[in-house]
């Protein structure tokens, strides 16, 4: 890049960029559109102030370990922030069940550190390699959703640095701080958080895992589920198998579970011993240049149906690990690539209750062209958070994963989009590589407000970020 | 910003009366495109052809560029750039001349070099240092499989293409990294109005062909794209044809 670097364009309005070490093509975990921006790791509050004070022609925005699909923590042209310098757990309240941590603690790091006295983080997604500032910023959440909300029900206060470069305290109820829940790293960069932690009295799950033949049929066994407001089980997810053909399209394996109280142990199992016991495997790492063979249809069906096969028709009360019963593929190593060479995207949707019919639909469509989805997990989602692009609302979301290269999956997603929206439903803002700006407006009504708050408190777009900049946020 | 699929935002068009150039910006409106530079001679025919892409629901607009004033390229073009991003570049100007004149017409073939080297060198390298600036961004080039191999039949636009090939892999070997890209294009005859009433050409394509290969070539990344794709095997053959029976084949 020498060549070009020394390459300075005079009478231009833009200056050329001279790249330099910290300059990185980065793009997010699906591994499309990457783009150019300076990677700055701030070793404490001093560092960050300044790069939010002195942010270039083209912003900045926040980075965690970059687990978002799409390309909401890349920035191209300006600044990005790895905020994995900000690892400390700050404060931990073993009796209240309270822990104060910088932004960059992971909730695998939370895991660790908290399980030994008890507890265990409020929401799990479906990867514990997350940072906890990404998971506010994206609002996760997981298969205890109608029990527990997303994830920023659960913070009790945030520190936020501004694009002005002051650090504020935001409560929950302000608008700034509900903003910043599913804000995108829009509204701030999130510099520590406080959380309430929900208790536990093992380290493992009690599971009960069923197979389901069809989509209506798993709708029923979810909505089951619930129960008159108490929920009978705290976590639910399924996957489902939309490769199978005919009357076996939208087969599905239920897993359902709940944490298990010491009591119940089983007399003699080992973890009498060690209830609290956290060590979740890893898969050896290959080489990361091995040319993965990309999933095909062949392989995916496959495994879908090994999937379904060796799923039990029912089975009630099994004893797992919390690795194995929320993270099964966080012990697969460089799992982002087994789409092949051009990537993926994550296409998580939700529709509310009341249209399953266009839920049925979309699952045609996509069985239909037999698109090898890995993973497919349909969720049932609660009530949604105050965040004004926060994801959740109460509804059916599928969440999957597609490979790039598939003929006309661009356009067929399009089609999606307009099917969701005309649902009343919308997708996952976090996980977004490809929507179309045009859609935005129907499936997140409160986009406006968005923005004005954003207007006010950051006015000279300092913190933005490619997604920001295609869907004009 | 470009979505997954490769699918610019903006779009500027080098050449904004091209066909090849018009198919691409068409088809690119359809998927995600909404702004849409054409640079361009100002001519009757660069009005008409924004007004064609405005009726699709494009924002166009027209900008003065003639790839033989160099020196007029960093101004002109820098001023797109300063007005918003630019998600994808498209060097799609380009003359064949006439071989048979230019023979005999040093200045009218010293304007084909010009035109087709020359002018794509000095707006390409505008061009990529403004996208590494912006950090993102395609630069796709409108090469031809004549610069592959010098025929005797084109030999002036030929070797103008083959310098324009080279140039455009050189730029994008030094972009490589930078987040910018470069993607070659080499197609085949294209049937259109300047080839019309020429004998077809084996391997031939249209303009919508290239269009629908340079979508496809977004979403790969790819950094070569040969239009038809079968000519990827044919050149490699062609390549290594000895001299003296190249000049015998009637290519
Ligand atoms: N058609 C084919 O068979 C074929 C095959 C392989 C490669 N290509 C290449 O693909 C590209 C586009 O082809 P096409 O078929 O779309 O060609 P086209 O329709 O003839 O368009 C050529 C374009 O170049 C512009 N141009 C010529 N001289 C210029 C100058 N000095 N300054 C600014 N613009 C100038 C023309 O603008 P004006 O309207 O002002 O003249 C026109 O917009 C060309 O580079 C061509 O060499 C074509």
């Amino acid at each position: 890049m020498r060549a070009i670097s020394g390459y300075t364009v005079t009478s231009m309005a833009v200056e050329t960029r001279v790249l330099d070490e910290d300059c990185r093509a980065i793009s997010g975990w699906g591994r499309t559109a990457p783009t150019l921006a300076r990677v700055h790791r701030p070793r404490g509050h001093a560092e960050a102030v300044e790069a939010v004070l002195a942010p270039g022609r083209r912003g900045l925005v926040a980075r965690g370990l970059g687990r978002a699909c799409g390309d909401a923590a890349q920035n191209a042209g300006g600044t990005v922030l790895d905020m994995t310098g900000f690892d400390r757990v700050l404060a931990v309240d073993t009796a209240a069940g309270v822990v104060a941590c910088e932004a960059g603690v992971t909730l695998h790091r939370l895991m660790e550190a908290l399980l030994p006295f008890g507890w265990f983080v409020p929401v799990a997604p479906g990867t514990r390699y997350m940072t906890v500032g990404g998971a506010i910023g994206a609002d996760v959440h997981g298969g205890n959703h109608p029990v527990s909300g997303s994830f920023g029900r659960h913070v009790t206060a945030l520190e936020l640095l501004t694009a002005d470069g002051r650090i504020r305290t935001a409560l929950p109820g302000t608008p700034l701080f509900d903003a910043t829940t599913g804000g995108l790293g829009l509204t701030g960069v999130i510099l520590s958080a406080t959380l309430r932690l929900l208790p536990v009295e093992t380290s493992l799950m009690r599971v009960d895992t069923e197979r389901v033949p069809d989509l209506d049929a798993l709708m029923t066994r979810l909505a089951d589920g619930d129960g008159d407001g108490e929920s009978r089980h705290r976590y639910s997810t399924a996957r489902i198998d939309l490769l199978a053909r005919g009357a076996d399209t939208g087969r599905a394996v239920l897993t359902r579970g709940d944490h298990v109280p010491y009591d119940a142990l089983p007399r003699r199992h080992r973890a009498r011993r060690e209830p609290l016991d956290f060590r979740p495997g890893r898969l050896p790492v290959p080489p990361p240049r091995v040319p993965g063979v990309p999933l095909g249809r062949t392989t995916v069906g496959f495994l879908n149906t090994l999937w379904y096969r060796a799923a039990p028709r029912a089975a009630t009360g099994r004893l797992r690990s919390l690795p194995a019963f929320f993270h099964p593929l966080d012990g697969v190593p460089h799992r982002n690539r087994i789409h092949g060479p051009e990537g993926f995207v994550r296409y998580r949707f939700v529709v509310p209750y009341g249209q399953e019919d266009a839920l049925r639909r979309i699952v045609r469509r996509i069985a239909d062209r037999g698109l090898p989805c890995f993973p497919a997990v349909l969720h049932r989602l609660g009530a949604g958070g105050p965040g004004p692009l926060s994801f959740p609302l109460p509804g059916w979301s599928l969440a999957l994963g597609l490979p790039l290269g598939q003929p006309g999956l661009g356009r067929l997603l399009d089609a999606l989009d307009e099917e969701v929206a005309g649902a009343g439903g919308r997708v996952d803002l976090a996980e977004d590589s490809r929507v179309r700006p045009e859609a935005l407006a129907a499936m997140y009504p409160r986009l406006d407000e968005f923005r004005a708050l954003r207007a006010a408190l950051d006015p000279r777009s300092v913190l933005t970020s490619d997604l920001a900049r295609r869907l004009g946020l | 910003m470009k979505d997954a699929f490769g699918a610019p935002q903006s779009l500027l068009v080098l050449g904004g009366t091209s066909e090849i150039g018009l198919a691409t910006a068409r088809r690119l409106i359809a998927r995600r495109t909404r702004v849409v530079r054409l640079a361009g001679r100002p001519s009757p025919a660069l009005t008409a052809a924004a007004d064609s892409l405005r009726a699709l629901g494009a924002d166009v607009r027209t900008v003065p560029f003639d790839a033989l004033d160099t020196a007029s390229h960093e101004e002109r073009l820098g001023k797109v750039f300063a007005e918003g991003d630019v998600d994808m570049v498209l060097l799609a100007f380009g003359v064949f001349g006439d071989q048979a004149r230019d023979e005999s017409d040093p200045v009218a073939a010293a304007r084909v070099a010009q035109t087709n080297y020359t002018g794509a060198v000095s707006a390409g390298l505008v061009c990529a240092g403004a996208l590494q600036a912006q950090g993102h961004g395609s630069l796709v080039v409108l090469s031809s499989v004549a610069g592959e191999r010098a025929r005797r039949a084109d030999f002036i636009y030929g070797s103008s293409k083959a310098g324009l090939d080279a140039f455009a892999q050189g730029l994008g070997d030094a972009m490589h990294g930078t987040g910018v890209h470069v993607m070659v294009v080499r197609p085949g005859s294209v049937r259109s109005k300047a080839t019309a009433g020429l004998a077809e050409e084996p391997l031939a394509t249209t303009p919508e062909a290239v269009a629908g290969a340079i979508e496809l070539g977004l979403r790969r990344r790819s950094e070569t794209v040969w239009v038809p794709g079968s000519l990827q095997m044919v050149m490699a053959a062609v390549r290594h044809v000895p001299r003296p029976l190249f000049r015998r084949l009637p290519v």
